[in-house]
């Protein structure tokens, strides 16, 4: 019995299950960025814009986000594809996690460096961009690391809005020839596999961001 | 008097309950070299934060160079300022701190030439040519590649005086400089703000623990207790001969 037969078909879903997965990362970052840098603004209404985001996002569940951007969206007129409800969906769920990385992060970055920023006479965002988030950014990555780890786990769920991705293949493989075992042990190592890439680049992401900070160690 | 460079007038600040100033009334003359005593608590770094903008005053106004800091005016009437305005008066003001405050994700010249370049607009080989002017000037011309992770406390608060020089300041604020020093690096911090005093026109407002320093540096000496100015005048005679006697008791109560 030769189980290599479901590697084509898997290895297409695989690829669905990849873009969605990087489209939904670009997303979530982009999110989480703005959504943590506007909890910290001075002005009320922005940060409960953010707010209201997070805690939307974070308050209901994936697999309802989906299902209600992909059935009930087309009821106020705006009907889209089922791939990109499915990378939408997700990357402004973990964005939301992501923006309370985000602010957590800059909040953890010491006091003195905002105001050694305001004796340079920095605007906020100048401090911002070239003081404080620099200085955030490797205690970032580690926990956007697990989130994109999650995220890569919850794109299972877009085979329910018919996706053809990895799970959905699998499913359907195991439909037509009933090899239950070998065809979700496939998959296993199929997701694992993703998991460890992403693993992988944020290591090479962690490394790169501590640059300067590592230099002989903060004391 | 000529123009005071600043002015205190009438500033009052409190923290929830334990009111800081009240009433604070303070000129200082341009170029002059004003130190700041008194005892722990009595707001002295209140003083500078405020005309660093790092805290807002609860009434009165600040002025630097005549105009007020963090107001503007607006229809003949006092406002408070926008970032536009309190960055333009802002712009003369610089800061040292206590715990020096150094950027560590950059080296001692990327800490000196940051605010030339992405504050004050200059162009990236004017700033590095002057910053390492300034860092041979605070005796650090060796250490310009250095991380500040790799520099003892005494060479992180020369960069760190380097760096506010660098944006130009017309008032240079010094917040205990030296309290987080061993002892056998005070001497090399003191050195430096002695040659910035002697070689630039700036007014300097120290407020220090250092009575020696400060009596040989100073044109003034100011004793605060209380948020309240209980003496001033010249070091010799602030601190040597203190009519007051709470002076005289925390003179004695320092130098023991
Ligand atoms: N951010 C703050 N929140 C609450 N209270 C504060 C704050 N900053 C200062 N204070 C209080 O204001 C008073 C004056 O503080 P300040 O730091 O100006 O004193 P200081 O003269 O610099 O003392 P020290 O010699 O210990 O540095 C103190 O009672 C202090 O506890
Ligand atoms: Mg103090």
């Amino acid at each position: 019995m030769d189980i290599m037969r479901f590697l084509p078909t898997l290895l297409d879903g695989a690829w669905i299950t990849v873009q969605i997965t990087v489209l939904a990362i670009l997303l979530a970052l982009f999110m989480g960025f703005v959504s943590g840098l506007m909890r910290l603004s001075g002005v009320w209404a922005v940060r409960a814009v953010a707010s209201v985001y997070i805690e939307i996002f974070r308050g209901t569940s994936a697999l309802v986000q989906l299902f209600w951007m992909f059935f009930v969206l087309p009821f106020f007129g705006i009907s889209l594809d089922p791939f990109t409800v499915g990378w939408i969906a997700l990357g402004l769920n973990v964005g939301a996690y992501g923006g309370e990385v985000v602010r957590g992060a800059i909040q953890a970055v010491p006091r003195g460096q905002y105001e050694a920023s305001i004796a340079l006479n920095m605007s906020k965002w100048l401090a911002m961009r070239r003081i404080i988030v620099p200085q955030a950014l490797p205690a970032m990555v580690p926990p956007w690391g697990n989130l994109f780890i999650e995220l890569l786990k919850a794109t299972a769920l877009v085979s329910l809005i018919t996706i053809s991705d990895l799970t959905f293949r699998a499913k359907q493989l195991n439909d037509q020839t009933f090899q239950t075992v070998e065809i979700f042990t496939l998959v296993l190592f199929l997701y694992l596999a993703i998991a460890l890439v992403i693993t992988g680049v944020m290591r090479i992401v962690e490394r790169w961001t501590g640059r300067g900070l590592a230099r002989g160690g903060i004391k | 008097m000529s123009e005071p460079i600043v002015r205190f007038e009438n500033v009052s600040k409190r923290f929830g309950e334990t009111v800081v100033m009240r009433d604070f009334d303070l000129d200082i003359a341009p170029n002059e070299k004003l130190a700041v005593i008194g005892p722990s608590g009595s707001g002295k770094s209140t003083l500078l934060r405020l005309l660093m903008t790092l805290e807002q005053p609860d009434g009165g106004v600040i002025y630097v160079k005549g105009e007020p800091l963090h107001h503007m005016w607006k229809n003949g009437r006092l406002v408070s300022a926008d970032q536009k305005h309190l960055r333009k008066v802002r712009s003369h003001i610089s800061m040292v701190f206590q715990h020096f405050h150094l950027f560590p994700h950059m080296t001692a010249i990327g800490n000196v030439i940051e605010g030339p370049i992405h504050v004050l607009g200059m162009k990236r080989a004017e700033a590095v040519a002057r910053a390492e002017e300034l860092l041979d000037m605070v005796g650090l011309a060796d250490k310009k590649g250095s991380h500040p992770s790799q520099l003892s406390g005494g060479q992180q608060q020369r960069v760190a005086i380097a760096r506010a020089l660098a944006m130009q300041p017309d008032v240079m604020l010094f917040d205990e400089v030296t309290s987080a020093l061993d002892p056998e690096l005070v001497g090399e911090v003191l050195n430096a703000i002695r040659k910035i005093g002697r070689e630039q026109d700036i007014t300097m407002i120290l407020v220090t623990h250092e009575m020696g320093f400060a009596k040989e540096f100073a044109d003034r000496v100011i004793f605060i207790e209380g948020g309240r100015i209980v003496e001033q005048g010249p070091g010799a005679q602030v601190l040597s001969e203190p009519r007051n006697e709470r002076t005289q008791a925390f003179l004695r109560a320092v130098l023991g």
